[in-house]
């Protein structure tokens, strides 16, 4: 699993990927892994402004239910489309082609608390990261 | 993942290890809930077979010149109908009618049952047995869950793959029936042809010791028919898919057997049983739920709980729901008002809030070919 080290992370297993006044948000490799098949995804609204940590849209595995919490604040600009047929493009690849929404960042100084690549390999490491999925 | 040190291990704790397997809490034991992906491991069931741990599973010995008396006192279906090498279903109720556990009878001779029982019905039904058979003079019950262990293989393969670990004539062994004594392996085992997965396939019970050695003669043998290890996500959907109740979700000490279709397994005709009174005027009065399959018409999955409704009338509620990898669709289990059971009717889901349009269809939702 690679954690690009341009991108942030968050201990909900969210990454940003920020391009000029773009940013890509999805779940992480680890998150993917961790709630095994996807089967269901529903995305935010185009328009929506949705604030650091809020519940921006649900993915489901053929277990459970998740929320997905946008790592930074912004205006919904695109949504990932693919994403309402081929629900399994996050298992495949979720840092490129599994992305579900993008933003146009509010306050980039809200990055600035976000983890780096490293700071978040060393937290799936030490095993003390939020859980992803109620127990069965 | 937090606490799994705590949890109660089955013989085949280091073996799930070894092959992979991602172990949950299931009911207070560590289980894989899969290995590779539960919808791989569903389609391998489907197509080829799967091996399960079900070690988990409770089993109970009654035993003794009354055991057939006390067995017609606790279950609800007609234990006399069974005969040495038989395996039957059934309820056990209580005096409401509700459901204690559903299990299955291994009739192993006039005076010598097993029964195999949900694992975290395994004390309750114990304790439920050990008190009628008070009213017997000549009957033992003992949990000797702990003194068997228990692997499923499951899948068109199953036949092929066993038969090559074995001299004994699986053919002979009919669907719902066991033989003893069967040497698999090298491995002492009682095997039915049962399961909890809608496809053909063997039930194996052994020596905890043994369960290993079991477990990878028949990975071994399994391998040129596409055998898999499975895990319990995939036992949930593939039993979701053939329509098989599960303890806790589609039944449990309130709904009782007439609401979940499971009528037959009531032999009203065999004379006194615990909670017939109230099943019978259960069946006079009709059950004030049914359950019933249904589709998504509209984009969402089911999950267990969700309300049910029909129009602005709350119906019910979901016990299952899932996609269906089989049929590829988002199917749910639920109980409805008697009136909104009609295949075709049309009921809505309340997922987070939203109603979202489904269908009554016909159950089961899989039925394997030639069945």
């Amino acid at each position: 699993m690679t954690y690009q080290i341009e991108f942030k992370y968050t201990k909900d297993h969210e990454y940003v990927n920020v391009k000029g006044k773009e940013a890509h948000v999805g779940l992480t490799h680890y998150a993917q892994d961790q709630l095994g098949d996807i089967v269901f995804v529903e995305l935010a609204e185009v328009g929506r402004t949705i604030k650091q940590g809020e519940v921006y849209g649900v993915v489901e595995s053929v277990k459970a239910v998740s929320d997905c919490y946008s790592p930074v604040g912004g205006v919904v600009v695109r949504v990932n489309e693919r994403l309402l047929d081929e629900p399994d493009l996050i298992n495949k690849d979720p840092h490129g082609e599994g992305w579900m929404m993008v933003l146009e960042v509010a306050n980039p100084s809200e990055l600035e608390g976000l983890m780096s690549a490293d700071a978040y390999k060393a937290l799936l490491e030490r095993g003390d990261s939020n859980e992803l999925h109620p127990e069965q | 993942m937090d606490n799994l040190d705590n949890l109660k291990r089955t013989p085949l704790y280091a073996t799930h290890l070894k092959y992979g397997g991602k172990i949950i809490d299931f009911a207070g034991w560590a289980l894989p809930v899969q290995f590779t992906g539960i919808i791989e491991e569903h389609r391998a069931v489907r197509t080829k077979a799967g091996l399960f741990d079900v070690s988990n599973m409770g089993e109970l010995t009654v035993e003794g010149p009354d055991s057939l008396a006390l067995l017609q006192l606790a279950l609800t279906s007609d234990i006399s109908q069974g005969y040495t090498g038989r395996v039957l279903y059934s309820p056990m109720c209580n005096e409401q009618g509700g459901v204690v556990d559903d299990l299955l009878v291994y009739c192993l001779g006039p005076e010598r049952y097993l029964l195999v029982v949900n694992a975290a019905n395994t004390e309750k039904d114990y304790n439920w047995l050990v008190g009628l058979a008070q009213r017997f003079s000549q009957v033992s019950v003992k949990n000797v869950s702990a003194e068997v262990a228990e692997v499923a293989v499951q899948g068109p393969n199953s036949q092929p793959i066993l038969s090559k670990l074995t001299e004994f004539d699986l053919v002979g062994i009919r669907y719902y029936h066991l033989a003893e004594q069967v040497s698999v392996g090298g491995v002492k085992c009682m095997v039915s042809r049962s399961g909890y997965t809608g496809e053909d396939g063997f039930e194996l019970y052994c020596d905890p010791d043994e369960a290993a050695k079991l477990w990878e003669a028949l990975m071994a043998a399994g391998d040129e028919h596409g055998l898999v290890p499975a895990g319990l996500g995939c036992r949930d959907t593939l039993r979701f898919e053939a329509s098989m109740p599960l303890y806790g979700q589609e039944l449990d000490d309130q709904r009782g057997p007439l609401e979940v279709g499971l009528g037959k397994f009531v032999a009203f005709g065999k004379g006194d049983f615990i909670g017939r009174e109230a099943l019978l005027r259960q069946r006079e009065l009709g059950p004030s739920l049914r359950l019933v399959g249904f589709e998504m018409l509209g984009r969402g999955i089911p999950r267990t709980g969700y309300p049910l409704y029909a129009g602005a009338q709350r119906t019910g509620y979901v016990t299952t729901g899932s996609y269906a990898p089989s049929l590829d669709k988002n199917l749910g289990l639920g109980f409805v008002s008697p009136e909104h059971r009609a295949l075709g009717t049309e009921i809505e889901v309340e997922i987070r809030g939203k109603s979202v349009p489904a269908r009554v269809i016909r159950t089961p939702f899989y039925r394997r070919e030639g069945k």
